[in-house]
C-alpha cells in the first residue's frame, strides 16, 4: 500500500517534469510556472496553519521579503543577468525567514481569531513600508537585471526551479508529518494548553514552525520576483496572495497533505487560464464564489477528507454486503 | 514518610474573589490523599497553581524539596507531576495512540522533536502497554475525539502515566463516569499506588474518596479546613458545617450583620 502511494507520487513526479516539453506556448508554461509556485506556498502554508490551527493571513509580507530581498540583492551586489541569480532564491527564504521571527515572537503570543488579525495587521505594516521607504523604489517599484533567455523558452528554467521548490515544500510538510515536531504542531491544533501540561515546549514548536514555513514562501516570492523582472509593493505584498493561499488548502483539505497541492493545482491553474484566455482579471472570482460555495456546502472539511470519506464508507458498504452474501439464512 | 509535593500558604484572588486564601497542603511519597470541598472551594484552582497553569499571588509551592512555585506547565510535567482535568481535555482529531506519544517526551529538548520520527519502538510498547492497562487498547487507531465520555478519562489517565510521573494529580476521576467503570479506576489507582505512585485526587463522590485514600483534605473558601484519615474528616463537626452550611458561615454573616 505504502510503495503503490510512493509509485503515484514517482508518477506525478514524472508528469510534472515533461510539462515544458508538452507546453510549448511562452504565456501557458508562465501560468505552470505560477501555478507551482502557489501550490509551493499553499503548502508550506499549510505545513504550519493547517497542522497547527494557526490560521496565518499576512504570509504575503514573507512573500514579499523574498521578492524583495531578490530585487534589492541583484541589484546592488551587480549579480549578472544570468541563472546566477537563482542563487538568490534561497537567500530570499533566508530572510523571510528572518523576518518571521520577529513577526512571529510577536504574533504567536495570541490565539486562533487575534492571531488571524494580527497577521493582516503585520502584512500591511509590511506593504506600507515597502511603498513608503526610499531604498525599496516606493509605488514606482524595483526593476530586476532581466535575463536575456529566448521568449519562447524563457520560462523553462523558472519552471524547474518552481518545481524543485514544491517537491521541497511537499518533502518538508510530509516529514514534518511525520515528525515528533508535526505531532506535536497536532497537539497544539486540537489543545494548546493541555499540549503544555504535557511537556510540549509550545512556543518554540510554533516559533519553528511559522518560520520554517516562511523559508519556502520567501524562496517563491524570490523566484516570482526574478521571472517578473520587475515588482510592484501591490503585486509582491498583495493582500489576495494571503487569501488565496489559504483558501487553496481549504479548498484541497486543511492540515492535510495533499490538500493544497490539489488546491493549489486546480484553482491556481484555472485563475491564470481564465485571466489569460478572456483578458479579464476578475472572471475568475465569479467563478471561484460559485466554486467556494459549492465546497463549503457539500464539501465543508475540502476534497481529500471527502474523497476519503466517501471511499471508506464505501469499503464499509461492499465488506458489510460480502458478510451478508456469506451469512445467507440468519433471518430464514 | 517523606512529603513528596507541598503548597504552603498558597493565596490566589481572580478579580475580587478569594479562590485561595492561605491554603496549605502536604502530599506523602507513596500515599493516595484526597483533597474534597464543596464547589468553589478551590480544589481546581489549588491544581492549576500547583501545575504551573496558574500563577499564585502568594505562597510556594515545593516538590521533591525544591521550589516550583510559578513554573511553567511543561516545566512541572517534566519533573515528574502529571494531571488530568476536571472537563477532560485530549487531542480529538488525532489517534488514541498518537494522543499517546504526546505525551512520551517529557524531557526532551524541543529541537530533538524535529530531527526524530514521531515515535520509537519502546514508546510504541509502553503507550500500547498503558493502552491495555487502562483496556481501550483496541480504540488506540481511532481518533480521540470519537471515543465515548469514559474512555475519554481513561485515556486521559494513561497518557499521564506512560510519561511515568512521580505524583499524579486526578481532577474528578469519577465524575460523570458509571458504577463499573468507577470501580475499575478506583482499582488502577490502588494497583498504581502499590508500585509507588503518589496520588492527590479531587473528587465529590464520597465513597470513592473514603474508599481510595490514606488521608484526607478539606478546603472550605479556599483554605484547607481539616486533614486526617477518612474516619477522623468524616465525623469531624467542621467539615459538616462546610458543606451542609451554617457554622463558620453563619458566625461570618452574624458579625457583618453586627457591624
Amino acid at each position: 500500500m505504502l510503495q503503490k502511494k510512493n509509485l503515484l507520487w514517482l508518477a506525478a513526479l514524472a508528469i510534472a517534469l515533461f510539462v515544458p516539453s508538452i507546453i510549448t506556448n511562452p504565456a501557458y508554461r508562465q501560468i505552470a510556472v505560477i501555478t507551482l509556485i502557489f501550490t509551493a506556498c499553499a503548502t508550506s502554508w499549510n505545513m504550519f496553519s493547517g497542522y497547527s490551527g494557526y490560521v496565518a493571513l499576512g504570509s504575503a509580507a514573507f512573500y514579499g521579503t523574498g521578492a524583495y530581498t531578490m530585487g534589492l540583492l541583484a541589484v546592488h551586489w551587480h549579480v549578472p543577468a544570468s541563472g546566477d541569480m537563482f542563487w538568490l532564491v534561497p537567500v530570499g527564504g533566508l530572510a523571510a525567514m528572518l523576518v518571521a521571527i520577529p513577526v512571529g515572537l510577536i504574533a504567536l503570543r495570541v490565539r486562533r481569531h487575534t492571531f488571524v488579525v494580527i497577521t493582516i495587521a503585520i502584512f500591511f505594516v509590511f506593504q506600507l513600508a515597502a511603498i513608503n521607504f526610499g531604498f525599496t523604489g516606493g509605488t514606482g517599484g524595483l526593476t530586476l537585471p532581466y535575463v536575456p533567455w529566448l521568449i519562447q523558452d524563457y520560462h523553462i528554467p523558472f519552471y524547474y526551479v518552481a518545481l524543485a521548490i514544491l517537491v521541497f515544500a511537499i518533502a518538508l510538510s510530509a516529514a514534518v508529518r511525520r515528525s515528533r515536531f508535526g505531532l506535536q504542531l497536532l497537539a497544539i491544533r486540537d489543545d494548546e494548553d493541555r499540549a503544555l501540561g504535557l511537556g510540549v515546549k509550545v512556543f518554540p514548536v510554533k516559533l519553528t514552525g511559522f518560520a520554517m514555513s516562511a523559508f519556502t514562501i520567501g524562496m517563491c516570492g524570490a523566484l516570482y520576483a526574478m521571472m517578473q523582472g520587475q515588482i510592484y509593493p501591490q503585486f509582491v505584498f498583495d493582500p489576495i496572495f494571503d487569501i488565496s493561499i489559504a483558501l487553496m488548502a481549504f479548498f484541497g483539505g486543511f492540515g492535510t497533505l495533499l490538500g493544497p497541492i490539489l488546491g493549489g493545482l486546480i484553482l491556481e491553474s484555472s485563475q491564470q487560464y481564465l485571466t489569460v484566455s478572456y483578458s479579464n482579471g476578475s472572471l475568475y472570482l465569479i467563478l471561484f464564489g460559485v466554486l467556494f460555495l459549492l465546497v463549503v456546502l457539500f464539501m465543508p472539511q475540502g476534497i481529500v477528507v471527502y474523497v476519503k470519506e466517501w471511499w471508506t464508507k464505501r469499503q464499509d458498504r461492499m465488506a458489510a454486503a460480502s458478510e451478508a452474501a456469506l451469512a445467507p439464512g440468519i433471518n430464514s | 514518610m517523606t512529603t513528596l509535593l507541598s503548597a504552603q500558604s498558597i493565596t490566589k484572588a481572580f478579580g475580587g474573589v478569594q479562590a485561595l486564601n492561605l491554603c496549605s497542603l502536604d502530599v506523602e511519597k507513596g500515599s493516595v490523599t484526597g483533597l474534597i470541598g464543596p464547589n468553589g472551594s478551590g480544589k481546581t484552582t489549588l491544581f492549576n497553581v500547583v501545575t504551573g497553569y496558574v500563577k499564585p499571588d502568594a505562597g510556594t509551592v515545593t516538590f521533591e524539596g525544591s521550589d516550583i512555585t510559578g513554573a511553567r506547565p511543561n516545566k512541572v510535567f517534566a519533573m515528574g507531576i502529571g494531571r488530568t482535568f476536571q472537563l477532560t481535555r485530549i487531542f480529538g482529531r488525532i489517534s488514541v495512540l498518537e494522543n499517546m506519544l504526546v505525551a512520551t517526551q517529557r524531557e526532551e529538548s524541543w529541537l530533538r522533536g524535529l530531527t526524530r520520527s514521531m515515535s520509537s519502538k519502546s514508546e510504541l510498547d509502553a503507550a500500547m502497554e498503558w493502552l491495555d492497562f487502562v483496556g481501550i487498547a483496541r480504540l488506540a487507531k481511532l481518533p480521540a475525539g470519537s471515543l465515548s465520555y469514559g474512555q475519554r478519562k481513561l485515556l486521559e489517565l494513561a497518557y499521564v502515566l506512560v510519561a511515568d510521573p512521580d505524583v499524579i494529580l486526578l481532577d474528578e476521576p469519577a465524575g460523570g463516569v458509571n458504577l463499573t467503570l468507577i470501580n475499575e479506576i478506583s482499582q488502577k489507582i490502588r494497583a498504581l499506588n502499590k508500585e509507588g505512585k503518589t496520588f492527590l485526587i479531587v473528587e465529590h463522590n464520597m465513597e470513592f474518596v473514603m474508599n481510595i485514600c490514606d488521608s484526607v483534605t478539606v478546603m472550605h473558601q479556599g483554605a484547607n479546613l481539616v486533614t486526617g484519615t477518612p474516619a477522623e474528616v468524616r465525623s469531624n463537626p467542621l467539615v459538616l458545617d462546610a458543606y451542609l452550611g451554617g457554622g463558620e458561615e453563619q458566625d461570618s454573616i452574624e458579625e457583618v450583620a453586627n457591624g
